[in-house]
């Protein structure tokens, strides 16, 4: 940890949840370089995985939903199994991808946060997928057959009903980036916690905890749960104000 | 007909022979043999289950015979045309648009909705502002362009799918009962453009299970009992002869053929 996290006054008993609510409200009002520094890292990472992660599963989604071949129940079967994918095993698996006598070991980005992205992208890809799937399937239950007759074909109905529940699809977005910013295994092992470099969130409350400082670890935690609660705010308000039109134009048709 | 009067029709827009449709175990349709002809105004009548919708989805394309032969011909095969030209599986199919019970309308603005319908129906860019200008005008939802679609009332959405069909100018229009939501002044409301619809020209045909609605917007009527194609009438003779089928007869006096 940077030097002043570590010189943060510690009360003498710090074995509550209410020390720990003050000493993270004393980390933030601080205003900590090293410890925002971990923060943005994490945002971008789990954001940026979480995009990549978008493109991969929601085309995935869409078309799993209208596909129709020998051994899709499987595939479908598989991917939902895949929903409990251990971060660790996604860890494992890229950092053997990436490690120098890997099959990707040229590329030189072990313990970068290149390959923080794109082991957590692997890891949110099924989830974004599974769900999609079953929203556009849905979504084609009711409207499937009307949009068919207005000519679109059945990989284009799909995408046209992702953009028509777009809503729906930002909060499985949200949902994936919850447990990728989440996540430890992985990023640990593939980024390996390396100060000012790969140190995320997660990392960083492990090391704590491993170096017994248990409130720190705990005030990081709440931190880390605030920096969600407030994009998840975010998000939230802009919704309501992309719904205030509805609302208003029902109340005009009324 | 005579044989001049044959010789001289036009060849019909959508032609069925001996077609059957199945769904599984489930036979839907049975040995269908039909005719639909430009400026025609169609009412499918049965009991729940007789296989209406399934027609109407025959015969829109969005699902295919088990058996039997389908055959859409290009709409501008006219009696000037060459009889050579064929009915053929292979010949353009006619323009077709199709509105649902219930209409199910994107979570975009209603002008969204109109130009993705445009858009999917391949109509030149060029042209497709002033289609959704005059599919809105006509439907009277140009006030309401910009509103969002999910937003507008049941009737209202009805003509706004009215509006999208009417803006791909289709050369036929199939209803599967298009008024059975609706309240009695919204059921009014979209009689009254589909009525004009079919003064305009357009080729109609409408499931529903409103008999006067039948009397009041079609010509011919198509009665379907259990899949089978039972009665092919005017509508004055469907609803005045006394030699209907027996199921169509017991149909007519509101009595189910299974009691």
């Amino acid at each position: 940890m940077p030097p002043s996290l570590g010189a943060v006054p510690k009360p003498s008993t710090m074995d509550t949840l209410s020390q720990s609510l003050a000493l993270a409200l004393q980390l933030v009002l601080q205003a900590d370089a090293a410890l925002w520094q971990i923060v943005g890292l994490s945002l971008r990472v789990s954001g940026s995985a979480c995009a990549l992660g978008a493109g991969f599963g929601l085309l995935l989604g869409a078309w799993l939903a209208v596909a129709r071949f020998p051994g899709h129940g499987l595939l479908v079967g598989l991917l939902n199994t895949l929903l409990a994918l251990p971060s660790v095993v996604v860890g494992l698996l890229v950092y053997l991808l990436l490690s120098r006598s890997g099959p990707l070991g040229s590329w030189g980005i072990l313990f970068t946060p290149t390959a923080m992205v794109i082991a957590q992208s692997i890891l949110v890809v099924p989830l974004i997928a599974a769900l999609s799937r079953q929203l556009v399937a849905d979504a084609l239950a009711e409207g499937g057959d009307e949009l068919a007759a207005m000519g679109a074909g059945r990989l284009l109905s799909a995408l046209l009903l992702l953009a028509h529940e777009r809503r729906a699809v930002l909060t499985v977005l949200l949902t994936a980036f919850g447990r990728a910013v989440a996540e430890v295994g992985a990023v640990m092992i593939v980024g390996g916690n390396i100060d000012g470099v790969t140190r995320v969130m997660t990392t960083a409350i492990a090391l704590e905890t491993s170096k017994g400082d248990l409130p720190l670890a705990l005030a990081l935690g709440l931190l880390l749960l605030g920096v969600v609660a407030l994009i998840n705010l975010a998000v939230a308000l802009s919704r309501r104000s992309g719904e205030r039109p509805v609302a208003l134009a029902r109340g005009l048709a009324a | 007909m005579s044989q001049a009067a044959l010789a001289s029709a036009p060849p019909p827009l959508i032609r069925l022979d001996d077609v059957s449709l199945r769904f599984g175990q489930r036979l839907a349709l049975r040995g269908l043999n039909l005719q639909i002809h430009r400026g025609d105004r169609i009412a499918l009548v049965g009991a729940n289950g007789a296989g209406k919708t399934s027609l109407l989805r025959l015969l829109n394309g969005l699902v295919a015979p088990s058996s039997g032969q389908r055959r859409w011909l290009a709409p501008d095969v006219g009696p000037s045309a060459s009889s050579a030209v064929a009915a053929s599986p292979a010949g353009r199919a006619p323009v077709t648009a199709m509105l649902f019970q219930r209409p199910f309308l994107l979570h975009f603005s209603v002008r969204r909705n109109l130009q993705l319908a445009l858009w999917l129906a391949g109509v030149p860019a060029a042209q497709r502002a002033s289609r959704l200008h005059e599919g809105l005008q006509r439907v009277g939802l140009l006030a309401l362009a910009d509103r969002p679609a999910r937003a507008l009332s049941g009737g209202q959405q009805q003509r706004l799918a009215l509006a999208r069909a009417w803006a791909v100018q289709p050369d036929i229009l199939f209803l599967d009962e298009p008024t059975a939501s609706l309240d009695p002044t919204a059921r009014r409301e979209v009689e009254a453009l589909i009525d004009e619809f079919g003064n305009a020209g357009m080729t109609l045909v409408m499931s529903t299970h409103n008999l006067g609605q039948a009397k009041r917007l079609t010509r011919r009527v198509l009665y379907l009992d259990g899949g089978r194609l039972l009665a092919d009438l005017p509508v004055d003779d469907f609803f005045n002869r006394q030699d209907l089928p027996p199921e169509a007869a017991l149909f007519l006096k509101g009595e189910l053929p299974w009691t």
